[in-house]
């Protein structure tokens, strides 16, 4: 074909094999995809063509994202501070917000029923996440393929589809809502586990595709029973992945407004609905001093989970 | 991989749970709500199952149709932009070192794991009336007087006699950041994927064989993370075109969106007949949505093969 453009001909010399161009290619490529500390001195040169960490204007959008990103945070935690109700203007510093934010009883209320919640339904999805993770990970059945799909629809079931689902579910089975604490969080228990589960299915399954099997029929060859092969060998094994899925269990239920906001009864307030009702009415700082709160707690839950889930940390 | 023939007992044990908990706790209860789309109200409570189709008739008519089709377009919207911001943060970070690379990254993605409505409600404190975007914007406004008091011009009141707070939240644009500025990490992060495994040295033969940088990216980079895009795209347009809380807090009276009906219907309508019709019409366009990704995956695979 005479109009093959020069480069595609290019890169078709290049993976047919013509070694001298390849060598030539890679040789151009390595300073601008490696940068070492012996590069940094060199920093006045013109900038070469496949240099885009040096471009100004690539720098320049990634710094307004991330001060766009930041900035209406931060000035929410900023502002918790701040010893005024009219939150604009700076005037001094107090933790006046936070004891008031702690003895306000019905946004307590709300966060403790929020981290119940949160607890509880980590625990539960955690269980079953990882045993049915391990169960696709060893078992070849019948209408496999599907069977994944369906334990991937609750990560890609709209929302508000979701929330809609269990408001109709717990309504026309009549599930009570009252009840003792914290019974009269039920509801919105079950319904957690059933979006979080799925998630840590497939962070245990990551985990779970890196194990050598031959330890596994190591363990059973050396006399080990189904359990204590299971106890002692894959449990082990998977224990990073167990706590990374939780983990992300965790911050999934803390964070989850919407479902909450449809299973929630009268009586069974989680924090981000109890926010929802405050906000609609005014921004305070209270209710700035609560979510900063809110925010170390998910920012902690997830520099720990990231940091088991990285690659340096998988190898043992 | 073993047959579950082997041990049926391990497997029953291992699958009961999680194959419970989806039927019972999942699957059940969309279920109810497809055959509660086709129900009818007969009175203020009661609903009767007749099958009938119009609810979802009624979801085409003009005031339904309108919303549906603003959702649509606020979404599609919201993923351009969300598109035009992520690519070149993407593009960057992919010819970063690896450390910082990593840094980077998790820099983008921070604010995604920070609750929805708290960062929704960060963003009503930064644009309502007197928030910090107008109190910046009232400062300006008075140092721009007193400029024009000082060479003379003050009497001409040229910037208004009185600063008029800019209407930044509640109506469309408030809408629209709020939707940009949430769903962007799900746009960085598929984006990142591909144009982190992209060969650079594509690029470098494009550029060495005589084609500008802009030809370079039309013709080689853009074709080669097209299924970044796609992905990205999707998975970004799907949770916008759902979403209850942005519109419900950021839009106003008449920024409203397809979630915001089907939350009307169940909260204060009471017409879940109706609200189960509109929220299986918008699990059938995610569905259609995500063919379409699974359709471009595979034809991308195929062309890699080739």
């Amino acid at each position: 074909m005479s109009d093959t453009t020069p480069a595609a001909k290019a890169v078709h010399r290049e993976k047919s094999g013509d070694a001298r161009v390849a060598q030539e290619t890679t040789a151009i490529v390595r300073p601008a995809a490696v940068s070492s500390p012996a590069r940094t001195s060199r920093h006045r040169d013109p900038v070469g063509p496949l240099e885009f960490h040096r471009r100004k204007w690539l720098w320049a959008i990634f710094g307004m994202t991330i001060v766009l990103l930041y900035a209406p945070i931060l000035s929410l935690m900023a502002f918790s501070f701040n010893n005024s109700k009219r939150n604009i203007v700076w005037q001094g510093f107090t933790t006046d917000y936070y004891v008031r934010a702690w003895n306000n009883a019905s946004l307590f209320e709300a966060f403790t029923n929020s981290l119940t919640i949160a607890i509880i339904a980590t625990v539960i999805s955690t269980v079953i996440g990882a045993t049915v993770a391990v169960m696709l990970w060893r078992f070849r059945f019948p209408f496999k393929a599907p069977y994944e799909g369906l334990m991937a629809l609750p990560i890609v079931v709209p929302e508000i589809c979701m929330g809609v689902a269990m408001l109709t579910f717990f309504n026309t089975i009549h599930w009570p809502s009252g009840g003792a604490w914290p019974l009269n969080l039920s509801a919105i228990i079950i319904a957690h586990v059933a979006f979080c589960f799925p998630f840590v299915a497939i962070v245990v399954r990551a985990r779970l595709a890196g194990f050598n099997r031959e330890l596994e029929e190591a363990s059973r060859d050396l006399g080990a029973s189904e359990w204590q092969t299971f106890r002692y060998v894959i449990v082990p094994f998977l224990k990073p992945g167990l706590v990374a899925g939780a983990l992300l269990a965790f911050t999934l239920s803390l964070d989850d407004f919407v479902i909450t906001f449809f299973t929630a009864g009268p009586d069974a307030i989680t924090f981000p609905v109890k926010i929802y009702s405050m906000v609609r009415f005014s921004v305070t700082p209270e209710v700035n001093a609560a979510s900063t709160v809110l925010i170390l707690i998910t920012v902690i839950a997830t520099i720990f989970a990231v940091r088991l889930q990285a690659p340096s940390k998988a190898v043992e | 991989m073993e047959s579950w023939k082997r041990s049926p007992l391990v497997f029953a044990i291992l699958a009961l749970p999680a194959t419970f908990w989806l039927v019972v706790f999942f699957l059940l209860p969309l279920g109810f709500v497809w055959i509660l789309s086709f129900g009818e109200k007969t009175s203020l409570v009661d609903v009767e199952i007749t099958w009938t189709l119009a609810n979802y008739w009624r979801a085409l008519d003009t005031i339904y149709l309108e919303i549906i089709w603003k959702s649509v377009w606020i979404s599609a919207l919201a993923t351009l932009l969300c598109l035009a911001v992520a690519y070149p943060i993407a593009f960057l970070i992919s010819f970063l070192s690896p450390r910082m690379k990593l840094l980077m990254l998790m820099a983008i993605i921070m604010p995604f794991w920070i609750n929805m409505l708290i960062r929704t409600y960060a963003l009503i404190a930064v644009l309502r009336r007197n928030g910090y975007v107008n109190f910046i914007a009232e400062w300006l406004w008075n140092k721009a007087n007193l400029v024009l008091s000082a060479v003379g011009l003050g009497e001409y009141h040229l910037l208004g006699e009185k600063f008029e707070p800019l209407p930044l939240i509640y109506n469309n644009f408030s809408l629209m950041v709020g939707l940009v500025y949430v769903f962007l990490p799900f746009m960085v992060l598929p984006l990142y994927a591909t144009i982190e495994r992209l060969d650079k040295s594509y690029l470098e033969a494009s550029l060495d064989l005589g084609a500008s940088q802009f030809r370079t990216f039309v013709s080689v980079t853009l074709p080669l993370t097209m299924p970044g895009v796609v992905s990205g795209v999707i998975l970004v347009f799907i949770p916008c075109l759902g979403s209850f809380l942005i519109p419900d807090l950021l839009g106003g009276t008449n920024a409203q969106m397809i979630g915001n009906v089907i939350t009307r219907q169940f909260k204060q309508a009471n017409d879940w007949p109706f609200g189960s019709a509109l929220s299986f019409l918008l699990m059938y366009v995610t569905f259609g949505a995500l063919a379409l990704r699974a359709f471009f995956a595979a034809r991308g695979a195929r062309r890699t093969e080739e």
